[in-house]
C-alpha cells in the first residue's frame, strides 16, 4: 500500500529528531485550530491558497522562504555546534550518517528553499508595480509556480521524519548519489522534491521575462526600466537557460535510480564526470540568479536614500547583461583538481576573474551614488554598506580562488566554505532583509520596527564575521569541508569563535522575529502613506498596500525614475480608463497541482506506484480542465 | 513608438499599443520552448558523450533499421505541414478544414509514434535494454523524451479537437492552437536534430 514504507522508516530513536517533528506538529495543529475557531478557512482558501494576485503570491512566497530559512539555519547552528565540540575523543553529538544528511539538507534548502522563494518573492511583489503593469503576464501560472515550489519545500520538510535524507552533499555527486553507495530513499527525497520545485522556477521565469518585455506600462522604453527590473529580467533569463539543465541533469540521475540506467554509474560506461560538468553548467548560473536580484535590490535602496538619481544606470545595465553572459563561461572552477588539465583550467580562471569586472563595475557605481549625496542611514542603508564591504570581501577571495593552482590546495576546504557563505550573505541575504524592510510598508502599510531592525543588522553583521573569518583560518590550515569530527587542536579555537559568531547570528534572527511580532502589534502607530521613502520608482505611487488592479490609471512614464519626475516637477501623466479594469479571477490550480504533486512525488520516493499514477492522470485532468475554462476574468471598478 | 499629432499640432511619439492576450501567451510560449530545447540540448549533449559507451556491445549504428527512421521523419515532416494547413483553416475559422488537417496530424503522430516504440521494443527483446549501458541508456533517454513530448501534444491536439467541436474556435481556443503549432513545429525541429546526430551520424558506408 505504501510502497516500500513502514513504521521502521520513521527515526523514533533520534531525539533530536524526533524532538522536532513534535514541536512542528505541534505548530501545525495550532494553526490549524486557530483557523477553525477563528472561523478563517474561508478566507484563507479566498484570500490566500487560491489568489492569483502577484503580491499576494510574493507574500507568500517571502514567507515560505522566512521559515526555510529557520530549518536550515538550524541545520547550520547544529553543525557549528557538533564541530566546536567534536575532537580528539569526544564524538560530538551527530554521527556521520546523521551530520552528512544535516549538511545536505542545510544547502539544498538554503539555496533552493530560502534563497530562491525570498528573491523570486521579491521579484514577484516589485516587478509589475515597478514597470506600471496590473499583474505579470501569466497570473494563473504564477500561482502554479509557488504551489510546485511550496510542494517541493514540503517534500524535503517530510524527509525530516519519514525515511532520511540524502548524505551526498547538496549537489548529489554520482557515484555516491547511485543507487548503489545511496540505497535509501534519500537522494529520492533529493530528486523528487527539486524537480517539483524546478517545473516552478521554470514557469515562473517564462512569466517574468513575458511580463517585462511585454507588459510594461505604455511609453516605458527599455532603457527606462528600474534597475531592479532589469536585474530581474536578467534573472529570469538566467533561470530560463539553465534551470533545464538542472532537471535533464537530475533526471538521467533518477533513470539511473530507479530504471537501472548507466548515465553516471562506475560500470557499464557510465560517466561521473558528465555530471559533474552538467551540474555545474547549471549551479554557477544558479549564484548568479540568487545574486543579481540582490544587486537590483541595493541599486534601489541606495538611490533613493542617497536622495540622487543611481550613478551609471547605463553602465549598470551593461554590467549586469555582461554577467548574464559571462555566468555561462566559468562552470569549471568549481572542479579544477578533477582532471581537466592546466589548459582547461587556465580558460575557465580566465572567464572567472572577468566576470568579476563588470562587478566591479557596479560596486563602484553605488559608491559614487552615495558620494554627494544625503544619505540617511536607515536599515536598508546599513545592510547595503554592510553588503558592499562583506560581498566585496567574499569576491576577492573568489578571485584569489579563481587561480587554480591556489584552488589545488583550497578546494573543498573551510577557505571554500568561507567564501561562498561570504558572497552569498553578503550579497544574497543582505539583500533581501535590506529589500524586505524597504518594500515591507508597501505590501502591509505599515513599517517595521527601525531599532530592531538596526540591532538584528548589527548581529548578523559582526555574527557572519564571527562565523566565517576563522573558517577562512582553518581552510588554509587545511581543515576540509564536510567533516563531523577533527584531530587537529590548533583549529579548535577557530572553531570555537566560528561557534560564537552562529550565536550572534541567532541572536539577530531572534530580534528580526521579534520585530516582526512587536512591528505587527503596534501597526496602528505605524501606518504610512504611499511614499514613506521619499522613493523614486512607480511602485511608491501607489497606496500601501497597493489595490488589487496595482494602478486606477496606468502612468506615461516616459523618462527614468519617473515617479520622481512627476513628484519634482508636479507634472504626472496618466493613461485614462473609461469605466472597468479587467482582473484575472482567483484558480485553486496551483494548490491541487501542488497536491497531486507532493502525492505523486512522495509515491515515487517509496515506490508507492499507485499514487504516482494516480498523480500523473490527475494533473493531466486538471490541466484539461483549466484550458476548457475561458471564463477567467472579472470586471473591477477602479476606486 | 509611432508619430501622432497632439493638441497644439506638434508631432510627438505616442505608445505602441499594449500586446493581445494573444501575443502575450505565443511570445511566453515561445520562451518556454526554448527552455525546453536546453533540455533537449542537455540529453544531446550525454549522448554525444555517452554513445560510444557501449560496455562492449555493438556500435549503436548498427543496431538501427534506417528505414523505420526515414519512414518516422516522413510522418513527422507531414503533420507539421497538416498542422500548418491546420492552422490557416483555424484563422479563417473553417472547422471542416480544421478538424480533418488535424485528424491527419493525430494518425501521422501516432504512425511515428508506434514505428518508434516498436523499434525501441524489438531493440530490447534483442537484447539491447535501457539498462545495459550508458550508451543504450542515453539513446533511449533522448529518443523517448522527444516521443513523451510527441504523446503530450497528441494529448493536447485530440482535447483541442473536443474543444473546437464543443465551443467552436473562441479566441482563447485559437490562443491556445497557436501555442500547440508552435510546439508541434519545435518538436519536428528537434525530431531533425534527433534524426540527424543519432541515426544518421556515425554510418559506416
Amino acid at each position: 500500500m505504501f510502497g516500500k514504507l513502514t513504521l521502521r522508516d520513521i527515526p523514533f530513536d533520534q531525539p533530536i529528531i524526533m524532538g522536532t517533528c513534535l514541536v512542528l506538529l505541534v505548530a501545525i495543529a495550532g494553526i490549524l485550530a486557530y483557523l477553525t475557531v477563528a472561523r478563517r478557512w474561508i478566507w484563507l482558501w479566498k484570500e490566500w491558497l487560491t489568489t492569483v494576485d502577484h503580491k499576494r503570491i510574493g507574500i507568500m512566497y517571502v514567507l515560505l522562504g522566512a521559515v526555510m530559512l529557520l530549518r536550515g539555519f538550524s541545520d547550520a547552528i547544529m553543525m557549528r555546534s557538533q564541530l566546536a565540540l567534536a575532537s580528539h575523543d569526544h564524538p560530538g553529538f551527530l554521527p556521520p550518517e546523521h551530520y552528512d544528511q544535516v549538511f545536505s539538507a542545510h544547502g539544498t534548502i538554503m539555496i533552493f528553499f530560502t534563497a530562491m522563494p525570498l528573491v523570486v518573492g521579491l521579484m514577484n511583489f516589485v516587478v509589475p508595480l515597478q514597470i506600471g503593469a496590473r499583474d505579470v503576464a501569466f497570473p494563473v501560472m504564477n500561482a502554479v509556480s509557488f504551489w510546485l515550489t511550496a510542494a517541493g519545500a514540503l517534500l524535503i520538510n517530510l524527509s525530516l521524519g519519514i525515511g532520511e535524507f540524502a548524505r551526498t552533499g547538496w549537489v548529489a555527486y554520482p557515484p555516491l548519489s547511485e543507487l548503489t553507495y545511496s540505497p535509501g530513499v534519500g537522494v529520492d527525497y533529493y530528486l523528487w522534491s527539486l524537480q517539483v520545485a524546478g517545473v516552478g522556477t521554470l514557469l515562473s521565469a517564462v512569466n517574468l521575462v513575458t511580463t517585462i518585455l511585454k507588459k510594461r506600462a505604455p511609453g516605458m522604453r527599455m532603457m527606462t526600466i528600474p534597475v531592479f527590473s532589469w536585474t530581474a529580467l536578467a534573472t529570469n533569463m538566467l533561470i530560463l537557460a539553465a534551470f533545464p539543465v538542472l532537471t535533464a541533469t537530475l533526471a538521467m540521475l533518477t533513470l539511473d535510480r530507479y530504471l537501472g540506467g548507466h548515465f553516471f554509474t562506475n560500470d557499464a560506461g557510465g560517466n561521473p564526470m558528465m555530471f559533474i560538468n552538467l551540474i555545474w553548467a547549471w549551479g554557477h548560473p544558479e549564484v548568479y540568479i540568487l545574486v543579481l536580484p540582490a544587486f537590483g535590490i541595493f541599486s534601489e535602496i541606495i538611490a533613493t536614500f542617497s536622495g540622487k538619481p543611481l550613478f551609471g544606470y547605463r553602465s549598470m545595465v551593461v554590467a549586469t547583461m555582461v554577467i548574464t553572459l559571462l555566468a555561462f563561461t566559468t562552470w569549471v572552477h568549481h572542479f579544477f583538481t578533477m582532471g581537466s588539465g592546466a589548459d582547461v583550467n587556465a580558460f575557465f580562471g580566465i572567464t572567472t576573474m572577468l566576470i568579476a569586472i563588470p562587478t566591479g563595475v557596479k560596486v563602484f557605481n553605488w559608491m559614487f551614488t552615495m558620494y554627494g549625496g544625503r544619505v540617511t542611514f536607515t536599515s536598508p542603508v546599513l545592510w547595503t554598506i554592510g553588503f558592499m564591504l562583506t560581498f566585496t570581501l567574499g569576491g576577492m577571495t573568489g578571485v584569489l580562488l579563481s587561480v587554480p593552482p591556489v584552488d589545488f590546495t583550497l578546494h573543498n576546504s573551510l577557505f571554500l566554505v568561507a567564501h561562498f557563505h561570504n558572497v552569498i550573505i553578503g550579497a544574497v541575504v543582505f539583500g533581501v532583509f535590506g529589500g524586505l524592510t524597504y518594500w515591507f510598508p508597501k505590501a502591509f502599510g505599515f513599517a517595521l520596527d527601525e531599532r530592531l531592525g538596526k540591532a538584528a543588522f548589527w548581529c548578523w553583521f559582526f555574527g557572519f564575521y564571527l562565523a566565517f573569518v576563522p573558517l577562512y583560518v582553518v581552510g588554509l590550515m587545511g581543515m576540509t569541508r564536510r567533516l563531523n569530527h577533527y584531530d587537529n587542536p590548533a583549529w579548535t579555537p577557530y572553531l570555537l569563535v566560528a561557534w560564537g559568531g552562529a550565536m550572534l547570528i541567532f541572536v539577530g534572527v531572534m530580534l528580526q522575529i521579534t520585530q516582526l511580532v512587536v512591528s505587527i502589534r503596534t501597526r496602528h502607530r505605524r501606518k504610512v502613506g504611499a511614499d514613506p521613502w521619499n522613493g523614486r520608482t512607480l511602485e511608491w505611487s501607489v497606496s500601501s498596500p497597493p489595490p488589487a488592479y496595482n494602478f486606477a490609471a496606468l502612468p506615461q512614464a516616459e523618462t527614468l525614475d519617473a515617479y520622481w519626475v512627476g513628484k519634482t516637477t508636479g507634472i504626472v501623466r496618466t493613461f485614462q480608463v473609461d469605466g472597468e479594469i479587467e482582473m484575472p479571477k482567483n484558480s485553486s490550480l496551483g494548490f491541487f497541482l501542488a497536491f497531486f504533486a507532493v502525492l505523486g512525488g512522495f509515491g515515487m520516493i517509496w515506490h508507492a506506484w499507485w499514487a504516482a499514477e494516480i498523480s500523473v492522470i490527475a494533473i493531466v485532468a486538471l490541466l484539461v480542465r483549466e484550458s476548457w475554462d475561458e471564463d477567467d476574468t472579472l470586471s473591477v471598478r477602479p476606486v | 513608438m509611432i508619430t501622432t499629432l497632439s493638441e497644439d499640432g506638434a508631432p510627438q511619439l505616442a505608445p505602441d499599443p499594449m500586446p493581445t492576450r494573444q501575443e502575450v501567451a505565443g511570445f511566453g510560449f515561445y520562451l518556454y520552448l526554448l527552455s525546453d530545447g536546453v533540455l533537449f540540448a542537455s540529453l544531446f549533449a550525454a549522448f554525444a558523450v555517452l554513445r560510444s559507451a557501449t560496455a562492449g556491445g555493438p556500435d549503436l549504428n548498427s543496431l538501427f533499421e534506417l528505414k523505420n527512421a526515414y519512414f518516422e521523419t516522413a510522418c513527422l515532416l507531414t503533420s507539421s505541414f497538416t498542422c500548418g494547413l491546420a492552422m490557416i483553416g483555424a484563422d479563417r475559422r473553417h472547422l471542416r478544414q480544421t478538424q480533418w488537417l488535424f485528424l491527419a496530424t493525430v494518425i501521422l503522430g501516432l504512425l511515428f509514434l508506434v514505428t518508434e516504440v516498436r523499434e525501441l521494443v524489438s531493440l530490447a527483446k534483442n537484447g539491447f535494454e535501457f539498462s545495459n549501458s550508458a550508451a543504450l541508456s542515453s539513446f533511449f533517454t533522448l529518443v523517448c523524451t522527444h516521443g513523451l513530448h510527441v504523446t503530450a501534444g497528441l494529448i493536447w491536439l485530440v482535447v483541442s479537437m473536443a474543444q473546437i467541436r464543443v465551443k467552436g474556435i473562441t479566441p482563447a481556443v485559437f490562443r491556445r492552437l497557436i501555442c500547440f503549432s508552435l510546439f508541434w513545429h519545435v518538436l519536428d525541429i528537434v525530431w531533425i536534430a534527433v534524426f540527424t546526430f543519432v541515426y544518421l551520424v556515425g554510418i559506416k558506408p
